[in-house]
């Protein structure tokens, strides 16, 4: 019924247009100079169309339920009930209605679901009645003011500006809105575990908090030694460390052969092809970590009568660098290519070599992109998660080795989400905590990022 | 004397020929114009004098171009010791984004012409000088060369075009960018740089070659039409067509 409406709705506003337009002709024809092109008389009146209808519709959508319920228990209100039972009543009258209702049925309820069913139906046909009344009347106005040859341009511009700043404003609310969610969650956990615990405890061992059963009151002590963020921190700034030793010199010396070496013939084709390795889904890279990558590194250290873990920090981190290889040989190659041609003239027709050029023209006229280009590609490594989870175990071992096995932020947030959950248990709750903290981390290094990015700029523009 | 000798010189870009068959001698120590409409290749022959057509990969260069009798086609023309000869400034300024300092030392730094950070600083102050630059920058030598206006910005361009003693210095409508005073500033800059220099100057306005140049050769369509003294060249042609050109009768 409601996608009946819906595209009734959607068909008159493009027949409103279409009249709009034919309006704005008629007046053209009679030799009146039109306010603004004709189509804008279309959108006036489309637009017309289109807003009362979509408020109409969306308070409906709040304020339905909300009225229908209070009026089906408005015949329970007097009998002593208590707001959950009423709940349950309503839902049950719900169910029925519907016929998925199993339980015992009671007079009541079989009265209250015919009562949800009639008010459904009146609400249905109102809602009808009043949207195409206010659709027929809005119209009606506007195709008024169109033919007086009032403005139209104006009123549409306004409309796609709003239009355009509720879209940004979706985006923006949506980061708040998940920003908020960690708080309060990480705030909840903080009531239970010492912050003091967190950021310096040494032992992660989130299991631990498993063996609690949930009818017994919480203990904040039974859970010293359990959440110290330090080796996961540690972990996950190692294995970024690894990734980036990785990423940033072949990504840095593909980037600038590209730019300034290759041939036209070798970069049309290259270009796309390292380009491809930013395509493939991190659980691919995973696996390759974990199945080739791993046991290769295993192998190769035990010949070398090295102990090598068959998921180390160095399998997980020299994939993930060649995961963020194209991030920082592409845009980098974006940077240097964008360095005028003017400069790189300027330097050979002066007797330098190209590579004299690249290292003291184009390198640092090129910097703020290239060191943008490599913050990005660390804020990817720390966030990556399949590849550690996958190639580089998960639990959170203290060490600065990188052929044993270590654990991450986000890797640890998967393990703790992993099958059943309970809210507000400290154990869940440490997720929200751990990924309030990878926030904030990659919050600064964005931060870092455009500083040191501003700060180059005023000194090169 | 003739410092640079250009026999039968062909330029290609991919199969289109843009000069053809250009012969032309430039006199030491004198300031010879390259006039003619856009288009017609007098760029060009400009880069093919410090090889700058190199850069282009689908240039090509055929012919002779003798500097000091010596062929700068030929394979065993070291590029990096020609352009240290041969200098260079372009129509548009094109500082480096470095300091001013740093924008003069470039060219005596990576040809490894000073041993110390005094005569460094000796080199840089004398380009400076010789540029007609040094009284307005010298105390903010260490400020960003992109900061300066763009008569300045020239200026500084053509200090580092001197800083390494060029025999040659090539111009490729240095004023075109600029305003009238900074265009008369660098024109004056010209006529004391002869002195220690030969200058060949691309421009679009006769009326500039007139005032700077000794020789002047005009283009049209890849060819050399004319060349001779400047006074020649626009009192009495030789031929109709630079006649029209000068007269502005098309271009």
């Amino acid at each position: 019924m409601n996608l009946i409406l819906f595209t009734f709705i959607v068909l008159l506003g493009f027949t409103s247009y279409y009249f709009g337009r034919k309006k704005a002709y008629t007046i053209q024809s009679t030799k009146k100079r039109l306010t603004a092109l004709p189509q804008f008389y279309g959108y006036y009146l489309a637009i017309w169309c289109a807003i009362p209808a979509f408020i109409i519709f969306s308070l409906w959508a709040i304020f339905e339920p909300t009225i229908v319920k209070l009026l089906i228990l408005s015949d329970y209100s007097n009998q002593g009930y208590l707001d959950d039972e009423l709940n349950l009543l309503y839902e049950k009258s719900k169910a029925l209605s519907r016929g998925q209702f199993t339980g015992e049925i009671t007079p009541f309820i079989e009265a209250s679901a015919e009562k949800y069913l009639s008010l459904r139906s009146i609400a249905q046909s109102s809602k009808v009645v009043i949207v195409l009344s206010a659709i027929i009347a809005s119209v009606v106005y506007a195709y008024k003011r169109i033919s007086s040859n009032s403005r139209t341009r104006e009123p549409v511009e306004k409309f796609l500006n709003a239009v355009l700043f509720t879209a940004s404003l979706a985006a923006i609310l949506t980061t708040v809105g998940i920003v908020f969610s960690l708080i309060f969650q990480t705030i909840d956990f903080f009531k239970v575990i010492p912050l003091f615990d967190f950021v310096f405890g040494t032992h992660w061992y989130p299991a631990k908090a498993f063996v609690r059963d949930s009818s017994e009151a919480l203990d904040p002590t039974m859970y010293s030694d359990t959440f110290g963020a330090v080796p996961i921190f540690a972990g996950t700034f190692f294995i970024a460390f690894i990734a980036m030793c990785v990423a940033i010199p072949i990504g840095l010396m593909s980037g600038i052969y590209l730019a300034e070496y290759a041939s036209t013939k070798v970069r049309q084709y290259a270009k796309p092809l390292i380009e491809i390795l930013a395509g493939i889904p991190t659980v691919v890279y995973g696996f390759f970590a974990a199945l080739t990558v791993g046991p290769f590194l295993k192998e190769l250290g035990t010949s070398m009568g090295l102990e090598v873990s068959a998921e180390s920090a160095l399998a997980a981190g020299g994939v993930m660098g060649i995961m963020i290889i194209p991030f920082i040989s592409s845009l980098s190659d974006d940077v240097i290519t964008s360095v005028p041609q003017s400069l790189r003239d300027g330097s050979y027709a002066i007797g330098a070599t190209k590579s004299e050029t690249i290292k003291r023209v184009i390198f640092p006229a090129a910097l703020p992109g290239i060191v943008g280009s490599i913050l990005l590609g660390v804020s990817r490594a720390i966030g990556e998660t399949m590849i550690v989870v996958m190639a580089s175990g998960l639990a959170a071992n203290l060490t600065l080795n990188p052929l044993e096995s270590t654990s991450t932020i986000t890797a640890q947030i998967v393990v703790i989400l992993i099958g059943d959950q309970a809210f507000g248990d400290p154990k869940t709750q440490a997720a929200f905590a751990l990924g309030m903290s990878l926030f904030l981390v990659t919050l600064c290094l964005n931060i870092v990022a455009l500083r040191v990015v501003k700060k180059y700029r005023e000194k090169y523009e | 004397m003739i410092k640079i000798k250009a026999k039968d010189v062909d330029v290609f870009y991919g199969k289109k020929q843009a000069l053809f068959n250009i012969s032309l001698d430039i006199e030491e120590n004198q300031v010879t114009a390259l006039i003619g409409p856009s288009g017609c290749g007098k760029s060009t022959f400009l880069r093919c004098l410090n090889r700058m057509n190199d850069v282009i990969d689908i240039c090509s260069v055929k012919g002779e171009i003798l500097i000091n009798d010596f062929n700068i086609n030929d394979k065993s023309c070291d590029v990096v010791r020609l352009r240290e000869k041969i200098g260079m400034v372009f129509q548009k300024p094109n500082p480096f984004p470095k300091t001013l300092y740093e924008n003069v030392s470039y060219g005596p730094t990576i040809h490894g012409m000073a041993q110390s950070k005094q005569e460094m600083d000796e080199i840089v102050e004398t380009s400076l000088k010789k540029a007609a630059l040094w009284e307005e920058v010298k105390d903010r030598l260490h400020e960003p060369g992109t900061g300066l206006s763009g008569g300045q910005q020239q200026r500084l361009c053509i200090a580092r075009a001197i800083s390494v003693r060029p025999e040659v210095i090539l111009m490729d409508e240095p004023c075109s960018a600029l305003d009238p005073i900074a265009t008369a500033q660098i024109e004056e800059l010209i006529d004391e740089l002869k002195k220690e220099h030969t200058i060949i100057i691309v421009t679009h306005s006769m009326a500039q070659a007139a005032r700077v140049s000794q020789n002047t050769g005009f283009f049209h369509l890849g060819q050399l039409i004319e060349h001779g003294s400047t006074d020649k060249i626009f009192k009495n042609p030789d031929t109709k067509k630079t006649q029209d050109y000068i007269t502005g009768r098309f271009g």
